[in-house]
C-alpha cells in the first residue's frame, strides 16, 4: 500500500462512522449479571466476542452515558445486554439506543429467563445467532482520516519520556498531519505541564480552559491525598508527579491542540485533542481512574478505534472493543517481556534506532492494526475492561473551537 | 558518557538541566563520564534513575527536559543518585510501597 494513500477497510455504521473490527459485545448491567454474562462471552473462545458491564446497582448518569458510547462504538457490530433485573441501569433505553444505531441487540433478564443456566444457553444462543449476521457484513474503503487515535501511558519509569512517549509524539504528529484525530490525556498526569500545553492551543480561551482543567485535576488528587503516581513509577526512576508528567506529555508530540473532550464526545474533526478524565465538582465516588484500563475505556466512548500505549515497567494489557498496541520504553523490560510488546522503543536508548524511526514503525503498526492484524495483546485474548462512578458537566462552548483553515 | 565499548551510560536531556538520566544499570564504584565530567558511581542506579549533575544545595530546583520536576529535600554531591530520599514534588507528594522491588532504598523518609 502506498503510505500517502492507505487502503483501510471498515465496517460502515448508521451515524457514518467505519469500524476496524465488527466485535460482538456481552454486556452485564451489573455485577450479579456478571457471572452469566462471562460464560455467555467465554464459550466462544472468541477474539470477537468481547464482555464488557457495569458493576454498580445504583444509578448514575456517566455510566449510562459510557455504555451508550461503548455499545455503538464503530468497531461494535452487535450487542446482548444481560440484566438481572432488578439493578438501576435503564436498559431499555441502552438497548433503544443500540437498535436506533441499526445493530442487531438483544436484551436478557435473568430473572425473567430462568436463572443462570437458562439464561447461559439463552445467551449463548443469541450470540450465535448475532455473529452469523455479522459473518455477512462486507468492509467498505475507509480513508485514514476516518481513525481516531487515542494514547495512554502505564506503568512508567525513567525512560518512558526519553523514548516510547516521545516516539508515539512523532507518530502522533504524522498522524495529525494526515487528519486524523488523536487523543491524550489524564490531566492528572499532566500537572506540571499546563502553561506549556496552554501555548499550544489553536487559541487563547481554549488554553485558559487547559490550565483551568488541570487545575482541577491537581485539586482533585490533593483532596484524595495521592496523585497518579504508582510504586513501580518510582522503582523505575521517577520521583515526583510533574516528573511524570513531562515525560508523559510528550506523547502528545508538537502539533497545536483542537480541542478539550470529555469522556464520550467524539472529535469532531481531525488534530489534536486532550481528554480531560477528572471529575467536575467536589470528589465524589474516588479516584478519577483506577486503573489504566478505565482510562482506556474512556477513550474507546471518544471514539478511539485504537490505543497506543507506552509502558516502561511493563504492562501486559489489552482492551475490549478496541485494540491497544504496546509500546515498550525500557530495553531490560523488553528483554523480559518481548512476547506482551508490539514495539521495543528501548532500542533508542541501545543506539539501535533513532526516535524518529521508532516514530514510523509506531505509525506502520498504526495502518497494520487499523487494517485488520491483531496487535500483540489483542491476539493474546487481553479484553480488560473497567468502569466505575463519575460524575461531569458538558464541554463549555470554547472546548471545540473550530478549527482555522489555512 | 559512554563505556569502553561506546555505549550511551548517562543522558543529558536538557542543557538546562541538573541531572543525568540512566541508560544502562551503572554498578556502585565504577566511574562515568558524561558531558566532559568525571562521576564516581556510590551506589547502583538502575535503568532510567537520574543522578545529580553537580553538587547542589538543599532547597535547589532539579530540571529534568529543561522543565522543573520538585525540590531538593537535603543537598546532593555530584554522581549522587537522586530520588525519593532526597527530592520531593512541588506539587503533590508521591507514594511508595514499603519494600519496592527495585531499588531497596527507594523509600521516602518522611513514610509517604
Amino acid at each position: 500500500m502506498s503510505e500517502s494513500q492507505p487502503a483501510l477497510h471498515g465496517f460502515m455504521r448508521s451515524d457514518g462512522r467505519k469500524g476496524i473490527r465488527n466485535v460482538v459485545v456481552v454486556a452485564y448491567l451489573v455485577e450479579c449479571a456478571h457471572h452469566v454474562s462471562r460464560r455467555i462471552s467465554s464459550h466462544f473462545d472468541d477474539l470477537d466476542v468481547h464482555l464488557i458491564g457495569f458493576p454498580g446497582c445504583y444509578p448514575n448518569e456517566y455510566a449510562g452515558a459510557m455504555m451508550r458510547a461503548v455499545c455503538t462504538h464503530p468497531n461494535v457490530g452487535a450487542v446482548l445486554l444481560v440484566s438481572l433485573g432488578c439493578e438501576s441501569m435503564d436498559r431499555d433505553a441502552l438497548r433503544a439506543a443500540v437498535a436506533a444505531s441499526g445493530r442487531p441487540v438483544e436484551l436478557l433478564v435473568i430473572q425473567e429467563r430462568g436463572g443462570t443456566r437458562a439464561s447461559i444457553a439463552n445467551g449463548i444462543a443469541l450470540v450465535d445467532g448475532m455473529r452469523r449476521q455479522l459473518a455477512a457484513q462486507q468492509p467498505v474503503p475507509m480513508a485514514l482520516s476516518e481513525l481516531v487515535v487515542g494514547t495512554i501511558c502505564g506503568g512508567s519509569d525513567g525512560t518512558s519520556g526519553i523514548t516510547a512517549n516521545p516516539a508515539v509524539g512523532r507518530c502522533f504528529d504524522k498522524l495529525v498531519e494526515r487528519d486524523v484525530a488523536c487523543v491524550f490525556e489524564e490531566t492528572g498526569e499532566l500537572i506540571g505541564c499546563e502553561n506549556i500545553m496552554a501555548e499550544r492551543a489553536v487559541n487563547p480561551e481554549l488554553g485558559g480552559l487547559i490550565q483551568a482543567c488541570v487545575a482541577k485535576a491537581e485539586r482533585y488528587y490533593r483532596t484524595m491525598g495521592f496523585g497518579s503516581f504508582a510504586p513501580g513509577n518510582a522503582d523505575g526512576g521517577l520521583t515526583t508527579l510533574e516528573e511524570k508528567s513531562m515525560g508523559a506529555y510528550s506523547k502528545s508530540g508538537s502539533s497545536p491542540i483542537s480541542g478539550l473532550i470529555k469522556p464520550g464526545d467524539v472529535p469532531p474533526s481531525g488534530g489534536l485533542y486532550l481528554l480531560d478524565v477528572v471529575p467536575d465538582g467536589e470528589p465524589r465516588f474516588g479516584f478519577p481512574n483506577i486503573a489504566d484500563n478505565a482510562e482506556i475505556v474512556e477513550m474507546i466512548a471518544c471514539g478511539c478505534h485504537l490505543t497506543l500505549f507506552t509502558t516502561g515497567r511493563g504492562s501486559v494489557v489489552g482492551s475490549a472493543i478496541s485494540p491497544v498496541l504496546k509500546i515498550c520504553a525500557n530495553p531490560e523490560t523488553y528483554q523480559r517481556l518481548a512476547d506482551d510488546m508490539d514495539i521495543n522503543a528501548g532500542r533508542i536508548l541501545t543506539g539501535e534506532a533513532s526516535l524518529d524511526e521508532v516514530g514510523d514503525d509506531i505509525y506502520r503498526a498504526v495502518l497494520a492494526v487499523a487494517g485488520g492484524e491483531r496487535s500483540v495483546s489483542e491476539a493474546l485474548g487481553h479484553q480488560e475492561f473497567i468502569l466505575t462512578y463519575k460524575s461531569f458537566e458538558p464541554i463549555g462552548p470554547g472546548c471545540l473551537p473550530v478549527r482555522h483553515v489555512s | 558518557m559512554s563505556n569502553a565499548s561506546g555505549q550511551l551510560q548517562l543522558l543529558l536531556l536538557h542543557p538546562a538541566d541538573n541531572v543525568l538520566v540512566s541508560v544502562q544499570s551503572l554498578r556502585a564504584g565504577t566511574e562515568v563520564d558524561a558531558e566532559g565530567v568525571r562521576y564516581q558511581i556510590v551506589e547502583p542506579i538502575a535503568v532510567g534513575h537520574k543522578i545529580a549533575r553537580l553538587d547542589m544545595p538543599a532547597g535547589e530546583k532539579i530540571r529534568r527536559y529543561g522543565a522543573p520536576i520538585g525540590s531538593l529535600s537535603r543537598s546532593v554531591k555530584a554522581g549522587e543518585w537522586v530520588h525519593m530520599h532526597n527530592l520531593q514534588s512541588d506539587y503533590l507528594a508521591s507514594h511508595t510501597r514499603q519494600s519496592g522491588s527495585g531499588n531497596s532504598s527507594n523509600r521516602s523518609p518522611n513514610g509517604e
